[in-house]
Parts: C-alpha cells; structure tokens; sequence
C-alpha cells in the first residue's frame, strides 16, 4: 500500500514524502501556512511557505524574526516527492487552500475558507482533489450566514436611531476589521471610522495592498473628544471591551461581528448589544454544496462541529473521517 | 409578526431595564388592536395557546431535518424553538403575517391540526419571526421581561398606576380591549373578578453593622421560612393562591384552596408541612412542579400555610393599620381556621440585637434562612420601601472543593462550559460532592470555561472530566443526608463563592469538616 499523503499528528498535518506539515500547532522544521491567523499561524518554524500576504502578516504579528528561513509562494513547487499548488481561499488576504499531489494522489487542505465575496481577498478556488480537507467551525444546519449587506444596515440603522451612542464594533484584527470596515464603504458610508490600535498595522497593511478602507482614524481620543461624537462607529478587536480604554466612551451600543452571533446565547453571554452575524467562514449552506462541487472521494475534517458534517456525510453516502487535530481555536472568529 | 420579532429581539438583547421598557412602550403604543393585547399577554403568560408540546414541535422538525443533525444542532444551540428557527429549511416566500390572525386560528383549531398549522406558517416567516412565533405558539417567551415589567410598560402609556392595574389584572383577558381604551384616556374597566391579587409588601436585606443604627423595640422579628410568598385570597366563594408577583397558582394546590372558607386576604408562607414538621424546600419543590397534583403526592406532599400578615379581613381593609394591629388581627383570625393547612408564623422574643443574633445563629429547624424584622407600627405598602421590613439572612457555610467536571451550559451560557462538578477530599481520593453553576462573573465564567479547555482529561458528551487542578470556595446554605449521592450528603443552593487560582488542591478541605456540619440524625 502506498504511504498516506497527509498524516494527522500531534503537532498538526504531515506530509513525510515531502517532509513538511501543514499549519502545524507547534514549532517544525518546515511548515505550510494557509493563512495568518494566530491558531494556523505560529511562529518559531525552522521555515515557512506561504503566500507573500501571510509571510507579510505573519511579519507584522510576530515580527520579522518570525521563522528561521522563509519561502513566497510564487507558483507551482516541487517539495521532496510532492507537487504543491496554493490556491485562493476566499478568508482572509492572503489565504490559500494548499494542494499537496503524489503518486496520483491529491489532497486539498483548504485551511479556513468563505464563498462570499469580499473586497479584501480573492474568490475561493473550487480545486478538484481526490480528498478534501476542510474545516467545521459553522457545520450545523443552524448556521445560515444571512446576507452581510443586511447586517451593516443594522449598524447603520442603529447609528441613526442612536446617534449620541458611539458605537462599539468587535471585530478580530485580521481579515474580520477590514471586512466590516469594507461593508460599511459599500453601503455608503464614507464617515471616519475609528479603529483601535491593536487594528492600526494589519489595517494600513490592506491598504497598502490596494484595499480601499476610506478615512480611519485612531481611536485614541480622550474621554472630552470621545463624549463629542456623533453618530460614530468605532471598531476595536473583543478583548479591548474588557479593558480600560473602552472607559472613554459613554454608554456605549456594544456591537461584535461574528459567525457566532447567530446563536442569542452567544450574544447574550458577550453582552452584545447589537449582534451582527458577519462571518469570514462557509456556513452549514456553503459548506456542504462546496463539498458536492468539488465531489472528493473522502473528506477530512480538521476542527469544529466534526459530528453534524460526519453525519452528513453519512447521510449522503459520502466517506468522511474527523481528523481530531488539536490546537485550532473553537472559537477562531 | 415581524414587530413582534424585532420586540424580542430588542427585549433579548438590551441589557437595562429602561431601556426594555422604552421598546415595549413603544411596541404597545403602535402595534394595532388586537395584535398588542396577543402580545402582551404572551409576555405576561396569560396567553392560553396551549397548542405546541414540544413534541408535536419536535415531530414537525422531525419532518424535515435529520434528527441526528437537529439534535446535535439542539444540544449546540440550547434552545428548542430558536433551533427550529435556525435550521427550519423555509419553503416560500417570507411575508409579514398578522400576529393576532395566527392566535386567533390557533386557539380555534383542533389540537391536531396545530403542527401542521405551524409548520405553514413557518415556512413564510424569516428566522427572526420563526423564533417568534414558536415562542409564542410554546408560551415559554422567556425573553428577559417579568409580567411586572410588561405591565410597568403598560402603566407608562397613561395616567393609571402600576397597582391599580395590578389590582385589576386578574379579572381581564388578552386581547385587553377596555384595559388598553382605560389608559389611553377612556373608561376604566369594572373589576368583575373577585379574589383579586393585591401588590404585596418587600424587605429590604440587612446586616449587623446595619442593624445597630436601628432600635431593637421599634420591631417585631419572626423566623424567615424557606418556603415561597403566598397570597391567599378568597372572596364570596372565589378562592384563590397567588405567588408575590400575582402569578395564580391555586391549580397546583387544591389541598389550601379546600380549607381556604374564609372572606380575606392572607400574606404568608406556602410550605410542605408533615404535622408539626416543615418539609425542606425540595418537597415543596416538587409541588409546585406540578400543575394538577395527583392524590398520591397530595398526601406524600401535604401543602401548608404559615401566615404572618392580614390585608382584607371580612370585608375591611387592613393595610394601612399598624403592623402590632394587624398582627393581632390576624391572630384571632388564624385561631378559626383548620391546624393541619393554617397556622402562625410565630413572634420571637428578643431584647437587643446580641439577642436575636443568638436566636438566628442556632434556628430550631432547617427550613429557617433567617429572621425578619417588621417595624411594629409600619403599615402594608406594596412594593419594597426601605426601612419598615427587613430580612437577616443566615450566613452561608462554606468549604474549599476541588472541580471535577464540568458540564456544557444551556440558554444563556450555552457553549461555555459553566456547570461544575466539585469534591473534596476522603483520605487520598477526591470524592464528588455537589454540583455549582452560579457565583461567578460573566469574566470569571470564560476564564472557567479557558481552565475547562486547557485541562480537560477525559469527554463524555457534554460533559469534560478535569485534571484537580484547580481549588473554589463553595458557599451553601445548608447540608443535608442523602441516599442518592455517593458522598452521603447534599448541598442547598451550592455557588462558587470565589475562585482559589492560587491554592494548592491538596489544601481543599476533607469530607469530615462536611460531615460535622451535617443535623443530628
């Protein structure tokens, strides 16, 4: 029997005929970075390849000294006796499925990945492979991500209603911050947006890539200038709501973007205001009609709600197996 | 429907009061008639539909989705009408239905056809109007309102205060057509009820530096039992029970209500009672689980008043007379009703605080969390004033315990692991001796919930096995023998007081500091 192309281990995914893993959770001698998210991403690898967006990303979280040598992807590779390909994602900037092919064999691990069109990365890629390898963070049929567009006229609706409540958005610092933020240009908006510091590099970094953000501005005012806006919206990454900066603002509509949101526990348990279901995954929806598109003859499954797709596959006569990975945020939105 | 929704959705998500009250002021001032009486009875749980069992809920999911897939999406989610909401497959076009048609034909049809019924209705609402009508179709709203403050709301449209509709309330029916016309300026509605539920009077908690500012003579004190507030009301052969927030409860207890051959409004203390002995707050529990008891747990589980207040007595009302008065009154009247279902709560007798701080540390009875003190001259007022009524809690016990396992919240919590299993030591073994799922902070509970994650040994469903690793201070507020736990014993109303991160497991406390707190056997 031929030797597995991609094997679940501790440490992440290995592929021993190309002697590398694939967003390993701990420190290996070479990696494979789908994308910068900090539970996909780490630093402390004796080298990296990814797209040039991520290496970038992963710069300017974990400074330059991130990794020991570091590889841009810049097309089709040979890797021991592996061919691999990256391919968009749809995510985040910068994200990538990542085709590993050997003997006839080939596996997409695709990462985080979302079908809905963003202005802040390239369309997901639907890349015919012999086993897919995808995540499960919404895979329950209760996750139906409603339409984006509806969700920010929910924002902007409240600003009007409220105008003297500065409005307080989470929104995680990559990819999720220049969502909203594109969001709201899209719909007209064309107002200052305030961002919190820990947004300010990953933000100027879009920008520098050509993503149109509009006019943001720090969220560093003093309680007198925070207490004269109106009609504001302010976003700040989740974990600054349980700090003293919020203090400046005076009664504030907390408001979080997020998959998660959908579930009124959820909210509730945050103390969200104004939820908005925005999120930068597949739902149960997309997820499921990806995998009839790409029509694999397995599906791995890395992290999430592995039971519900596992059923699923059952349902639809389709092999499925749970790769049990540990490492990977349940909660990465 | 889709008003309703957004109401909800208000309600579910704004977190002050006011600011709840302003959504539902501004729901009930524009939703038409009858559509806002619907509504505001279903928030106040007096709308009888009746029609959706949760399993003819669960047998029209059924229908449609995997029951594999809904049950883990149920287990996810928590919630049985906002599962259905979220992964109803919806079939046509979403449309704005009219809440009061769907009532209406709800409470016409035959209990058969209501799933189907549903079902239709389903598929032409959006999820956030799904999860509306399922909650109004199951009646459990549950949506962060008390029916006080849906009547609060409704007070604040017009001039008529919130006791004077509280008074009238039990003798209106949804849709409320004369009660919204009476506060918009119109007629008020005649009282037809009779045995109408009176606002009942408060404490407000004190401690000992607290009491020392007050005059020991100017108050009566009595034991503060463990049972729940009562009102029991009974006027020209119309007899009923109600609980302090008007709630009416007289199905639950024939066994008072059949003694109940007075003309009054007595205040007191529903109780399991055996004789002279009072049955722990579980039996009473068990009670009030039950809408329509059986016979078997009538006499397994007799229900007894302890009274300590008089409002109405043959025809005259009591409440503005001095407390001593009243208290007096109420003494001769207790005296003509029958022992085994009515009997005083009785008087302490003390002289300084030192006194009663005494009698409070060593209760004679376990059902007793305390005393009340009741100034002697103090009038019934509706409502908690500050100052005439005043309750001394006992203080909880409490122990170091390690945590064992931890469960899987629902409703509000649910994905946070915020159930906790905790043991303490018998001789080299921990040994699992009760469960807490409250006392902590909303930051205390992720953090928790972080310890879960990084320390799980083993899962079981939603159930994590932990490393004992990590130490909390358990308070209770009494301990009991029990055969159904392995350690014997069973705690009261057990929370996490504090969280130790600190302390080392092996300085939780032992099983034998529990067992010497046990009551004689």
């Amino acid at each position: 029997m031929a030797q597995p192309l991609l094997i679940p281990r501790p440490e992440g995914l290995y592929c021993p005929l190309g002697d590398f893993h694939i967003d390993p959770s701990r420190p290996v001698a070479r990696a494979l970075i789908t994308h910068g998210h900090a539970d996909h991403a780490r630093a402390g690898h004796g080298a990296v390849l990814a797209t040039r967006q991520t290496l970038d990303i992963m710069a300017i979280r974990y400074g330059a000294e991130f990794t020991g040598q570091r590889q841009v992807y810049e097309g089709p590779l040979r890797i021991g006796q592996t061919e691999v390909r990256f391919h968009p994602a749809g995510h985040v900037l910068g994200s990538a499925q990542i085709a590993v092919t050997a003997q006839g064999t080939r596996i997409v691990a695709s990462g985080d990945y979302a079908r809905r069109a963003t202005p802040s990365c390239a369309p997901f890629e639907p890349v015919a492979c012999d086993i897919f390898i995808t995540e499960a963070t919404f895979a329950l049929p209760v996750f139906r991500h409603p339409d984006p567009r509806v969700e920010i006229a929910k924002l902007l609706a409240s600003v009007k209603s409220e105008p003297e409540r500065p409005h307080l958005v989470g929104a995680y610092a990559l990819g999720k911050a220049q969502r909203v933020i594109a969001l709201l240009r899209a719909a007209g908006y064309d107002a200052p947006i305030y961002i919190h510091g820990a947004l300010q590099a990953l933000c100027d970094y879009h920008i520098a890539q050509g993503i149109a953000l509009g006019d943001l501005r720090p969220a560093t005012m003093d309680k007198t200038e925070a207490r004269a806006l109106r009609e504001a919206i302010v976003i700040a990454p989740p974990s600054a709501f349980g700090s003293a900066w919020v203090q400046r603002f005076s009664d504030p509509v907390i408001s979080f973007a997020s998959g998660w949101m959908q579930i009124r526990a959820r909210a509730r348990q945050r103390g969200v205001e104004l939820p908005l279901v925005i999120s930068d995954h597949v739902d149960w929806d997309e997820l499921t009609s990806t995998v009839e598109e790409i029509d694999p003859a397995e599906l791995w499954i890395t992290h999430g709600r592995e039971e519900a797709l596992m059923r699923w596959a059952a349902l639809h006569q389709r092999v499925a197996r749970p790769l049990g990975l540990v490492g990977y945020e349940e909660e990465p939105e | 429907m889709r008003a309703f929704a957004q109401l909800l959705e208000r309600l579910a998500f704004t977190p002050g009061r006011n600011a709840k009250l302003a959504a539902l002021g501004a729901y009930l001032r524009t939703a038409p008639d009858p559509e806002r009486g619907y509504a505001l009875a279903a928030l106040t749980g007096d709308l009888e539909l009746g029609r959706a069992q949760p399993a003819v809920l669960r047998a029209m999911v059924g229908a449609r989705v995997d029951p594999e897939l809904f049950a883990l999406s149920y287990d996810f989610v928590g919630d049985l009408a906002e599962t259905i909401a979220l992964v109803w497959p919806m079939a046509g076009t979403p449309e704005d239905l009219d809440l009061a048609q769907i009532v209406e034909t709800l409470q016409a049809a035959p209990k058969a056809r209501a799933g189907e019924l549903i079902a239709g209705w389903l598929d032409r609402l959006e999820a956030s109007e799904r999860y509306a009508l399922l909650k109004l179709a199951t009646g459990g709203l549950r949506v962060g309102v008390s029916a006080r403050l849906a009547r609060v709301a409704l007070s604040q449209l017009g001039a008529p205060e919130i006791a004077e509709i509280e008074e009238l309330w039990h003798g209106l029916a949804p849709p409320y057509l004369n009660l919204f016309s009476w506060i918009e300026g119109g007629e008020k509605p005649v009282n037809a009820a009779r045995a109408p539920f009176r606002p009942v009077m408060l404490s407000t908690p004190i401690d000992a530096e607290a009491l020392a500012q007050i005059e020991p003579s100017d108050y009566a004190a009595e034991w503060k039992w463990d049972g729940i507030r009562i009102q029991a009301v009974s006027d020209e052969g119309t007899r009923r029970l109600y609980s302090r927030t008007g709630e009416d409860i007289s199905q639950s207890f024939p066994d008072i209500v059949a003694h109940m051959a007075f003309e009054g409004a007595l205040d007191g203390e529903l109780l399991v009672r055996r004789g002279a002995d009072v049955a722990p707050f579980g039996d009473l529990q068990k009670r009030l689980g039950r809408k329509s008891p059986g016979r078997a747990m009538l006499q397994s589980h007799p229900a007894a008043l302890r009274l300590y207040d008089v409002m109405i007595w043959e025809g005259e009302d009591l409440r503005a007379l001095p407390y001593a008065q009243r208290r007096a009154r109420l003494e001769r009247a207790v005296a003509d009703l029958p022992p085994e279902r009515f009997d005083l709560s009785p008087q302490l007798s003390f002289r300084s605080w030192d006194d009663l701080a005494a009698l409070r540390a060593d209760p004679p009875e376990t059902v007793i969390e305390g005393v009340m003190l009741k100034r002697r001259d103090s009038a019934y007022v509706a409502g908690r004033p500050r100052g005439p009524w005043y309750k001394w809690k006992r203080d909880p016990m409490v122990i170091d315990a390690v945590l064992l396992y931890a469960q899987r919240g629902h409703g509000k919590r649910s994905g946070f692991y915020s159930d906790f299993t905790f043991a303490v030591w018998d001789g080299a073994q921990l040994v699992p001796v009760g469960k807490a799922y409250s006392g902590f902070t909303d930051e205390e509970l992720r953090r928790l919930d972080r310890f879960v994650r990084h320390n799980t040994i083993e899962r079981f469903g939603p159930v994590r096995s932990l490393k004992p690793e990590l130490v909390v201070e358990v308070a209770f507020e009494g301990l009991n023998r029990s055969t159904r736990h392995k350690s014997g014993l069973a705690m009261r109303f057990p929370r996490i007081a504090r969280i130790r991160w600190d302390k080392p497991v092996a300085e939780a406390d032992r099983i034998d500091t529990l067992r010497d707190l046990l009551p004689p056997a």
